[in-house]
């Protein structure tokens, strides 16, 4: 099942078993953000503290904490993504979602997909000041293109905290 | 009476899955360079042949616009729509095709009862009751009338076995207008008393619309054994094809519901002060029907009814039985499986949980294998939560499939709960 590999790195089953930030906190101070994905029904939560939302992408992530159920894709993704972005800035984790959601973006063409994840210009972000780091093993994710949203939720639903929560 | 026809050596007998695979052009293909494994008929079923040349046939010989044309070809496509109408009168007990209102799906059909029945003879306070098994289909428009209307929506709940439990059904139907609900679960299986169900709601006064989406498929509906006053159904899911979905209704209430939509077909006159419109069905189809689709299930019904709904009913309860036990065996306090654990109180619809993988990386790996199952809420978010989870991989058969079917899903589940190690 050389195709299934791909796609169930042992990093990715790792992280689905052990998930890293797996929590709640207490709201307020933190803000707490859901996310769905429709067809599945699979959902995260993402709790989200600031330490000072007013100061915008210079904010820090001073905590985070992923709650919620889903599929391996999804809750290893969303585990990666809490540890890849606890203790950073929020322009930093901002660009590192760009980076990341261009690596699952499926270019035109290529496998029949709409782009609808791509970057608008469609072109690859590279990774700023955070690595993409273990996050490279999703990149499997791409070849099954009705995952990707999967790969995604974590994600869409921090840039929503970050809008919600002022950042 | 000696009936045979496709896959059939005659009543009594079993279904000859092998003659009938062989009916279904798609079974014959592959997936992932393995033998097709379709095990999600209560998403769609696929077709036989004599569904795809019905729909051929029409187009090539038969196809205009219905009604209204004086010439020969217009009379023989209206012939075809009604004969198809007919025939699914037929096939449901109906006491006339007039009873047959053709529509896109059940999810439309269910729409028109709640928003052209419901839209008239609903107010605020009014009560509908529902299920907590139904379907996004039978649920939503009566949110939208709750919304619009202030119509208050009322649940019988779902016990632990998966059945219905209807304890307190007389308190919840006290003062009902309206009871909706489904004849079988997508998700568990469940096949509700529908007749018991009916006859409770009437004597409390309300109206009783039913789902019988995943019903009308797999055992012999008969509305007049029913008593209900809407039954609806989907032909894509009975082997016919898409675009095309039933509602069947009690005369008397077909005449008092307003048009759903309106248009061209379903007047009998229209002046600048406003519309007279035609009378039932007619007046529930407006625009240009889906005339190769009618013809399409009309075959599919035909189809059937060849192979007899008993015996259809007969093989999916023996899939049920050697797929629990088959799976129970092999699997055992790993696998969850949800609804009626008896083979006879359930369609042929299995939901179950194994170990912790989730339902999409399961049905990734049954991929893998060429197995299509369904991973996910199945449109029923609100049975979801009863039962406590977000998705279950579900699986289900039709008349195509045979216990090597449930043998290969054995085989690709032992290999997932390897694959995840567990
Ligand atoms: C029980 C039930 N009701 C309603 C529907 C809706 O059917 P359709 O999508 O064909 O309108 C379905 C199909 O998924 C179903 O299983």
């Amino acid at each position: 099942m050389s195709g299934l590999e791909d796609l169930y790195r042992e990093i990715i089953l790792d992280h689905y078993r052990s998930p890293r930030n797996r929590g709640e906190l207490a709201v307020p101070p933190a803000h707490r953000t859901d996310g769905f994905n429709p067809l599945c029904g699979d959902e995260i939560v993402v709790y989200l503290e600031l330490d000072d939302p007013a100061k915008g992408d210079d904010a820090t992530i001073t905590d985070l904490r992923i709650g919620g159920q889903g599929c391996s894709i999804s809750q290893s993704s969303a585990s990666m993504m809490s540890a890849a972005v606890k203790g950073h800035t929020v322009g930093d984790a901002r660009h590192l979602t760009r980076a990341f959601k261009s690596m699952m973006s499926i270019h035109e063409g290529e496998l029949g997909g709409d782009g609808s994840e791509a970057e608008a210009d469609g072109g690859t972000v590279e990774p700023g000041e955070l690595p993409l780091g273990d996050l490279d093993a999703l990149k499997g994710v791409v070849k099954f293109p009705v995952r990707i949203k999967c790969a995604t939720l974590g994600w869409n639903t921090l840039l929503q905290g970050f809008d919600d929560a002022g950042g | 009476m000696e009936v045979t026809g496709p896959g059939q050596d005659g009543p009594g007998h079993d279904l000859d899955v092998e003659a009938i695979r062989k009916d279904f052009p798609i079974l014959a293909t592959q997936m992932n360079g393995k033998r097709l494994t379709y095990l999600d008929t209560a998403a769609t079923s696929q077709k036989p042949r004599a569904v795809l040349e019905a729909m051929d046939h029409y187009y090539e010989t038969s196809n205009a616009n219905v009604h209204r044309a004086a010439y020969s070809l217009a009379e023989q496509a209206t012939n075809a729509l009604e004969g198809a109408r007919a025939k699914v009168a037929r096939f449901i007990g109906a006491t006339s095709p007039d009873q047959v209102v053709f529509t896109k799906n059940a999810t439309e059909s269910l729409n028109l009862v709640a928003r052209a029945w419901g839209g008239k003879f609903l107010s605020a306070g009014d009560v509908v009751v529902l299920s907590q098994l139904e379907h996004h289909a039978n649920i939503v428009p009566w949110h939208q009338l709750a919304a619009e209307q202030g119509v208050e929506l009322r649940w019988i709940p779902v016990g632990p076995d998966g059945r219905l439990d209807l304890s307190g059904l007389d308190a919840l139907l006290d003062g009902a207008k309206m009871l909706a609900v489904t004849a079988m679960s997508n998700v568990t299986g469940t096949i509700t008393p529908v007749t018991e169900l009916a006859e409770r709601a009437h004597a409390a006064g309300a109206l009783v619309a039913v789902d019988a989406c995943q019903y009308a498929p797999h055992l012999s509906l008969d509305v007049q054994t029913f008593g209900a006053d809407f039954v609806a159904f989907s032909s894509h899911k009975m082997l016919g094809p898409t675009g095309i979905g039933v509602l069947w209704g009690r005369p008397e209430v077909l005449d008092a519901t307003p048009p759903f939509l309106g248009g061209g077909g379903m007047i009998l006159d229209v002046t600048m002060d406003g519309f007279t419109p035609a009378a039932v069905p007619q007046k529930f189809e407006a625009g240009t029907p889906a005339v190769a689709e009618a013809v399409g299930l009309g075959a599919a019904v035909d189809y059937l009814d060849a192979l007899g709904m008993d015996q259809v009913r007969a093989h999916e309860v023996a899939l049920n039985r050697y797929a629990i036990e088959m799976l129970t065996d092999r699997f055992g306090d790993a696998l969850t499986i949800h609804g009626p654990q008896e083979p006879e109180a359930r369609g042929g619809v299995l939901s179950f949980a194994l170990a912790d993988i989730h339902p999409h990386d399961m049905s990734q790996v049954l991929n893998e294998h060429g197995v299509g199952v369904r991973p996910g809420h199945h449109c029923a978010k609100p049975l979801m939560r009863v039962l406590g989870v977000g998705a279950t991989t579900r699986a289900s058969w039709y008349v195509y499939n045979d216990t090597d079917d449930i043998d290969v899903l054995g085989d690709a589940l032992a290999d997932a709960l390897d694959f995840f190690g567990l």
